[in-house]
């Protein structure tokens, strides 16, 4: 496969692929008076029709995807996205809505929104639930907002909060844009929380503790309950991080573990397609507590007379424009509809079976750091393979080779070298065997041809790319044509 | 469905590999006290015909798409060609996750490339990101980029900005020590400059002004950078309504420190409010404060240009809790579909799409303006959107229009209620001359 040219690089003078209708209008010539015109756009593409269209289908060719394998991306994850979700999402009485319509005029968009609520709240236990967050990592900022929201009308908003040491990056990261300092918890032996670290660092000056459970090496928080006892013995809150929520729908839900505030990734647990990194819908839901606090507006009424309701004097005001990533939303719902309430326990169920099968098929050839038992992921490193000089990412890109999607990699940070593998349900027996034949081999490679390896992958349109020379020199748009 | 590949003997052969008898082994890490002992409360599996009849009943309840509409305010109705559809639609572009791995993703990675590129042409600015979330979003991340860069502890923002940015904007910085001012606007529209050199100080981190602002009307740019820089303030400059980059001269040009806004006009569906696309760009000395993914050119082992995720050192899966911004996932698909529309309309096509927009929106305040009553509330150039104050009441005005199939302009009441009976009137290249002359005779009629 050759390297599709920029489109910048095809351009020239005369092309074009649109054509407006003529102005039916006067084009009067007052009509710019006062007002600053550019000259034009240097550079700006001027192509054919056709060319824009092979230019992307090119492109698409050169892009791995769920559609077309496996892709056990461990924490992030895709499953497969179905496609009567697209459907719905592009029906014209949804596209079409304009979010300051007339609420009267809106009624089937306000009860979509309505029922998305309603059943997250179902699915995770708690009492109320807002759509507005566009990923998961607004969602987790929104979330904060709120317990400090709550906190500060109970006259204190506390220091700290209390992340650990395996979470994702956006836990520390939102707490801090939330105006608190963060502290580590420890993982304990068995890659959990040490309770004794936890009760020790859980002083009145914290404002919660974000856990992420099952946490990011697939083990489920077995002290759940205690340590949502010792979070909420000093006053504080039990955040929880529900970016694995695929591993519990329908076998038990954070708010009866003592979770006050979640939130979920809609693409991870609700199969919305991800677009090659978004958009993504991060709905927050809460016990009843921290409800007045939630983000503007709010859908109220009843069905056939739904409002939204803007006089919530409480709320942490709004984290974005309007009510969330909307066709993102619908794809969520048609997924809960499609799957119902066995499809959803099923979907847990089948996703931590196929994630054991393959830690089970793997654990004598690469080293699990960690031997608790794990639900919907596995983490491996590259213990064992390190003693031949190959490492983690000679792994993941040999694995490409086989026509796999390389696992999350160097995370969690609590595993050196890091293989983090998450097949989620929808994958066969047979996808999962080529993954683990193809990690077996490598296993052997590793061995026996370590150069294979580090020259890996072989067969892509791009080998190994100079990301170091990326990151110094940094080259972030085209530049002008070269010189012929 | 539950999208489920295993069958019967399958799953037999996995348990027994595993060394479990049964699904619910491989739960044993559950304690008993938090396990659900009942199914969820949620309605029974639906069958794919059934689902889509479902949704069909649910969007024939929404009527807004069968009225001829005036809204505007930050979300536009452009025309988009079907090359967009057809292409975005593609599974490769719907389906692969964050592009991690380069090798499998220069598809996506060519694309952000393309579109930062194009971004960075529009706006007139030196870098732009892969993507925020929407044009609020992005005008709060600039604000904190600008705190993070001098550390002053208040920001002045035009009341002229979209309301619900400046909203988001307040949200955003309410625990950070930052405090937000609003600078009000003169009888032309637009942010009133004598105010705004009366409240910049050496306290001031950053001036933002949105335009074409939240009435339609085009700001003076030069007047407002220039008073930023002369107090050493950071100059933002958002667009709710990026169709405008056509032909209005780029934030760039007027010496913007940031570049930002709402990306919705290239190629996106109003949707009820998202996905949409914030876009962010500027100048290259700030190229370390920027938050967000940012895709950079480099080369293979074989010397093979190609393209990565670059500079992540910035960012929240490396910095943790020092990153630029807590953002991870973006609206990459969305800049697709920016990208897509952008190239097909491309430099021609851009500017005389934004030129109609004009053309079609100063005869509509023509016609409009000569119903008796009715006059311009603001006296500033506009791009699509204008505002007219009514003699009468906004909302019962818009319910007579309602009758007859009409939704007019935005009742401004209550985002600004200083302002008496005004209606913001958003016409794009969609409207036809007829569209808005039916509008013209059924407002005389509703104020007569």
């Amino acid at each position: 496969m050759t390297r599709e040219p920029l489109i910048f690089d095809i351009s020239e003078a005369g092309k074009r692929a649109y054509r407006l209708p003529s102005l039916d209008v006067p084009g009067t010539e007052d009509a710019l008076a006062g007002v600053p015109v550019r000259a034009g756009i240097p550079g700006f593409p001027r192509v054919s029709e056709v060319e824009v269209v092979r230019h992307f289908t090119r492109l698409s060719q050169q892009n791995y995807c769920v559609d077309i394998g496996f892709y056990p991306l461990g924490s992030c994850t895709m499953k497969y996205n179905p496609k009567i979700n697209e459907k719905v999402a592009a029906l014209a009485g949804f596209t079409a809505s304009h979010p300051l319509a007339p609420a009267d005029t809106v009624q089937g968009d306000l009860e979509v929104l309505r029922l998305l609520e309603e059943y997250l709240c179902e699915i995770a236990g708690l009492d109320a639930c807002t759509l507005q967050p566009a990923a998961g990592a607004q969602g987790e900022l929104t979330g904060m907002m709120l317990v400090r929201a709550c906190l500060e009308e109970r006259g204190d908003p506390r220091k700290y909060v209390l992340v650990p040491d395996s979470a994702h990056g956006t836990n520390p990261s939102s707490a801090h844009l939330c105006g608190y300092t963060v502290k580590e918890i420890k993982s304990n032996e068995g890659g959990t929380i040490d309770l004794e670290d936890l009760a020790r660092q859980m002083t009145g000056d914290v404002a919660a503790l974000m856990v992420t459970n099952p946490n990011t090496l697939g083990v489920f928080e077995y002290d759940i309950v205690r340590i949502a006892e010792i979070v909420h013995a000093m006053g504080g809150f039990l955040y929880m991080d529900g970016a694995n929520m695929n591993a519990l729908a329908g076998k038990c839900r954070p708010g009866d573990m003592g979770v006050d505030v979640l939130h979920i990734n809609l693409h991870k647990t609700f199969s919305t397609p991800h677009g090659g990194g978004g958009p993504g819908s991060g709905p927050v839901a809460v016990k009843r507590v921290l409800e007045p606090y939630l983000p503007v507006p709010r859908v109220a009424g009843t069905a056939g007379a739904r409002t939204l309701d803007y006089d919530r004097p409480r709320s942490i005001g709004r984290v974005k424009s309007f009510y969330g990533n909307f066709g993102v939303i619908l794809k969520a719902l048609a997924y809960i509809w499609s799957l119902g309430p066995d499809g959803l326990k099923e979907m847990a169920e089948i996703a931590v079976l196929n994630a054991n099968y393959i830690r089970k098929s793997l654990d004598k050839l690469y080293h699990l750091k960690y031997t608790t038992p794990t639900l919907h992921e596995c983490v491996f490193s590259d213990k064992i393979q390190k003693e031949h000089g190959i490492s983690n990412l000679d792994i993941a890109k040999r694995l490409i080779d086989y026509g796999v999607h390389p696992p999350t990699m160097s995370f969690p940070l609590i595993v050196h070298g890091a293989l983090m593998i998450e097949p989620t349900e929808t994958e066969s027996k047979r996808d999962l065997d080529q993954f683990i034949e193809a990690m077996t081999r490598i296993a052997r490679e590793a061995e026996t041809d370590p150069e294979l390896l580090h020259a890996a992958p072989h067969a892509t349109v791009v080998r190994r790319l100079d990301e170091t020379g990326a990151a110094r020199n940094p080259v972030l748009k085209w530049e002008g044509k070269a010189p012929q | 469905m539950s999208y489920i590949s295993l069958g019967d003997q399958d799953k037999k052969e996995m348990l027994e590999r595993i060394g479990a008898s049964s699904l619910e082994e491989l739960y044993c890490c559950l304690p008993d006290e938090v396990r659900l002992k009942r199914r969820l409360a949620l309605p029974e599996a639906m069958p794919e015909a059934d689902l889509l009849r479902r949704f069909e009943d649910l969007a024939a309840r929404n009527t807004y798409p069968g009225y001829l509409s005036f809204l505007g305010a930050g979300v536009y109705r452009h025309f988009v060609p079907a090359v967009v559809d057809y292409l975005s639609a593609r599974g490769e572009f719907i389906t692969p996750y964050t592009p991690y791995q380069p090798e499998v993703s220069q598809g996506t990675l060519q694309i952000i490339f393309e579109y930062q590129t194009l971004i960075c042409q529009l706006t007139g600015m030196d870098i732009a990101n892969a993507s925020l979330y929407d044009g609020a979003m992005a005008a709060a991340e600039a604000v904190l980029m600008a705190n993070r860069l001098n550390a002053r502890p208040k920001i002045l923002v035009a009341r002229s900005a979209h309301p619900e940015y400046r909203a988001t904007i307040r949200t955003y910085i309410r625990n950070l020590g930052v405090r937000i001012e609003e600078v009000g606007f003169g009888p032309d529209g637009r942010l009133d400059p004598a105010e705004l050199a009366r409240r910049i100080d050496k306290d001031t981190s950053a001036v933002l002004v949105q335009s074409p602002n939240a009435f339609g009307v085009v700001e003076d740019l030069k007047a407002v950078g220039e008073l930023a820089h002369g107090h050493q303030a950071l100059f933002i400059a958002a667009v709710a309504e990026a169709a405008s980059l056509g032909l209005l001269e780029a934030p760039g040009a007027f010496g913007a420190d940031v570049a930002c806004g709402e990306g919705q006009s290239f190629g996106l569906a109003p949707s009820f409010g998202g996905p949409y696309l914030g876009f962010m760009a500027c100048k290259k000395e700030h190229l370390r404060q920027l938050p967000g993914r940012i895709t950079g050119q480099t080369k293979d082992v074989d010397g093979r240009r190609g393209f990565v995720l670059t500079l992540s050192t910035r960012e929240q899966h490396i910095r943790r809790e020092k990153a630029t911004s807590n953002i991870c996932t973006n609206q990459a698909w969305c800049a697709l579909r920016a990208t897509m529309y952008l190239e097909t309309l491309g430099a021609e096509g851009l500017r005389e799409m934004a030129l109609q927009n004009v053309h079609k929106a100063r005869y509509a305040a023509g016609v409009l303006g000569r119903i008796a009553g009715v006059k311009r509330r603001f006296g500033g150039p506009v791009f699509n959107e204008f505002v007219l104050e009514l003699p009468k009441d906004v909302a019962a005005v818009n319910a007579r229009l309602k009758e007859k199939g009409v939704i007019g302009g935005l009742d401004l009441r209550p985002f600004y209620p200083e302002l008496g009976p005004c209606a913001l009137f958003c016409v794009t290249e969609v409207h036809t001359r007829e569209e808005i002359d039916r509008l013209a005779a059924l407002l005389e009629e509703a104020l007569r």
